[in-house]
């Protein structure tokens, strides 16, 4: 099983040069893709049942020893992350063949896709710092050309932009390497956790805010979101669900893999997750109210959530990171799904303003209901899985006396209804006559594959209702795992598999 | 010469801090280069002292640099390589398209704050024409 955990970064890789090839065609690139990306959501469950039973999962790439080779790594957390994000990784790529456009005007989609892929299933996966940067890299790339594929006047802008920083954060992600490389002479993240702690104290503290800088501006906290609602929109259609319900996912997680993994407890930054935590649930929320874009009110809804997840870390406790893992399943599925629903009402209406469209819930109410859904799972009312998911934040908050923080997030959460309720006022409800004489009707109603991806993303986010008990049992596996870094050292560096 | 490359770096990053900060995407460009170049030396450097080529049967091990640090910094080369060609490659659309290069505000913020403006003046405007109503009432 150990050998399984390269196919979900080298099946993408290879399914991209195949796209490559058949560049002519675009009907062998669809196979092609559908064909990787759907062998990654098989290898991704695998690896999650396997990872439950036997515990971590160690693969040394080349058959290299740990600090000479690159070091693979599957525990609970990398193992559901990658299910959550192969299966939207599918979804996303059936809902863009359905929408053609992008898609279908330029061979580059596919393969560049499948790149996105394997950065993103990378990041998850390696256990190696350095690996870490190039599997962003390969991510990062990936979406700038994604981003910036149509060519039009608002992408190269917002490009540019989100080009920009993305490269500084990359940046600073090479010195904080750099530093780390001269201080301890390894970049393997089980060694690092292993001699960190030996470093003086100054130093330490000082990677632990460097590291929190990088990952931050990727996943986009209160400081260092501006690009985020910047650039997120101006991408095609389906694109802006994968980054949007993903990229910011990847640098969450890199948040949480390096601050439990690689500092002893007594320098994670805590509080200072907690005042970030806060500042970015209320001004992402604040931020998204003030717009008249769907898909600008829903990318602040990405930076307040974000908030949200990096409150239960902060916490450091075990309700708290499991919290967290639950939220960020619970989040991925609901956030991509409402931009796919975004993109199915700018496919209908021609526009995703507020103030253009309206009464679709007469003229569309299949699309009403998928975004009914998400939007109140959203919103943190039960019995959606974004009620379990801040019900289970908020415990863990009041039990460990952050109550500060609580009152953040429930605010948050009570203006996000209210943004939710403004986008279905505005294009659910509201005259249609009016909005749409002037707008052109492209179809009748939405095309099959489109609905049919974004309620399959809709009914995975229902299903975390169903099944709240087991995931959430599992989220809590994981955080015992997380609060436990020994075992994963112990995985890496003892367990000599072969 | 461990120090002098650490003054190299210290250079390289405080120019490219202030390149990057301009607003032209063709300076931020040289910016971007500048302190990707730092950040590779200082990678370089990361290896301690340098020493022989790291080839096992050319000499004594103790002699040898450190190869990781270098294939390291190769790495990282080429990546910046890559997305400095499209940031150009970007840059030279923008100026196909506007004949400029200049990183321009967010579109949408500019229109949300002329927004709230405007409703501002709608307010103020109904608040006068309610107390000209008013006074109009009194008399």
């Amino acid at each position: 099983m150990n050998d399984f955990i390269p196919l979900v970064v080298i099946v993408p890789l290879l399914g991209a040069a195949l796209c490559v090839v058949a560049a002519r065609s675009r009907r062998v690139q669809r196979v092609v893709s559908l064909v990787a990306l759907s062998s990654n959501v098989i290898t991704a469950i695998l690896l999650l049942v396997e990872v439950d039973d036997e515990g971590i999962l160690v693969s040394q790439a080349g058959g290299w020893r740990v600090p000479i080779g690159i070091t693979l790594t599957v525990d609970r957390l990398s193992a559901v992350m990658l299910v959550v994000s192969s299966l939207m990784l599918i979804s996303v790529m059936v809902y863009a063949i359905g929408l053609g456009d992008e898609e279908q005007r330029f061979s580059a989609f596919h393969p560049i896709y499948l790149a996105l892929a394997a950065g993103v299933s990378a990041s998850f996966v390696t256990g190696d710092l350095f690996n870490l940067f190039v599997a962003f890299e390969m991510m990062l790339v990936a979406s700038y050309v994604l981003l910036t594929l149509g060519g039009r006047r608002a992408q190269v802008r917002s490009g540019m932009t989100y080009v920009i920083i993305s490269l500084i954060a990359s940046t600073f992600f090479v010195t904080a390497l750099a530093l780390l490389y001269a201080s301890t002479g390894t970049v393997n993240m089980a060694e690092l956790a292993d001699r960190i702690p030996d470093l003086p104290d100054g130093v330490r503290l000082g990677f632990s805010l460097l590291l929190v800088v990088v990952f931050g501006i990727k996943a986009g906290v209160f400081p260092l979101y501006f690009w985020l609602p910047d650039s997120y929109p101006t991408a095609p259609g389906a694109i802006t669900a994968v980054f949007a319900g993903l990229l910011t996912k990847v640098g969450v997680y890199a948040i949480i893999r390096s601050q439990t993994l690689l500092f002893p407890p007594d320098d994670r930054q805590g509080s200072l997750l907690l005042v970030i935590a806060a500042l970015t649930m209320v001004v992402g929320v604040l931020g998204a109210l003030a717009q008249d874009d769907m898909r600008r009110i829903l990318s602040f809804h990405v930076i307040s959530q974000i908030g949200y997840m990096i409150f239960g870390l902060a916490l450091f406790s075990l309700a708290g990171i499991a919290g967290a893992v639950f939220y960020v399943v619970h989040h991925i599925a609901v956030k991509t799904s409402l931009f796919l629903v975004a993109g199915l009402v700018e496919f209908r209406t021609g526009s995703g303003r507020l103030s253009n469209v309206g009464g679709l819930v007469r003229s569309a109410p299949a699309v009403a209901l998928l975004f009914a859904f998400p939007a109140l799972s959203l919103a943190g009312l039960p019995p959606f899985s974004g009620f379990i998911a801040k019900f289970a934040l908020v415990d863990a908050g009041i039990d460990d006396g952050a109550y500060l923080v609580v009152v953040a997030s429930l605010v948050a959460s009570l203006l996000t209804v209210m943004s939710m309720t403004k986008i279905w006022l505005a294009v659910f409800w509201g005259d249609a006559e009016a909005a749409s004489v002037d707008r052109r009707l492209r179809a009748s109603r939405s095309p099959l594959l489109m609905s049919i991806a974004t309620g399959f993303v809709v009914a995975i986010s229902l299903a975390l209702i169903v099944y709240a008990d087991p995931v959430y049992d599992y989220a809590e596996r994981a955080a015992t795992e997380l609060l436990e870094p020994a075992q994963y050292v112990e995985a890496v560096l003892g367990g000599d598999d072969r | 010469m461990t120090v002098l490359f650490a003054f190299a770096a210290a250079l390289l990053f405080a120019t490219g801090t202030w390149m990057l900060l301009q607003r032209r995407l063709s300076r931020i460009l040289i910016g971007v280069g500048l302190v990707g170049h730092g950040s590779n030396l200082l990678l370089l450097t990361s290896g301690g002292p340098g020493g022989s080529a790291p080839i096992i049967g050319t000499g004594d091990p103790a002699d040898f640099s450190d190869p990781l640090p270098q294939a390291l910094a190769l790495t990282s080369i080429v990546i910046t390589f890559g997305v400095t060609a499209f940031l150009l490659a970007l840059g030279y659309r923008s100026w196909r398209m506007t004949r400029d290069d200049m990183v321009e505000n967010d579109v949408e913020d500019r229109l949300i704050a002329r927004q709230r403006d405007r409703d501002e003046l709608v307010e103020e405007t109904r608040l006068a024409e309610r107390e000209q109503r008013d006074d109009e009432g009194l008399e």
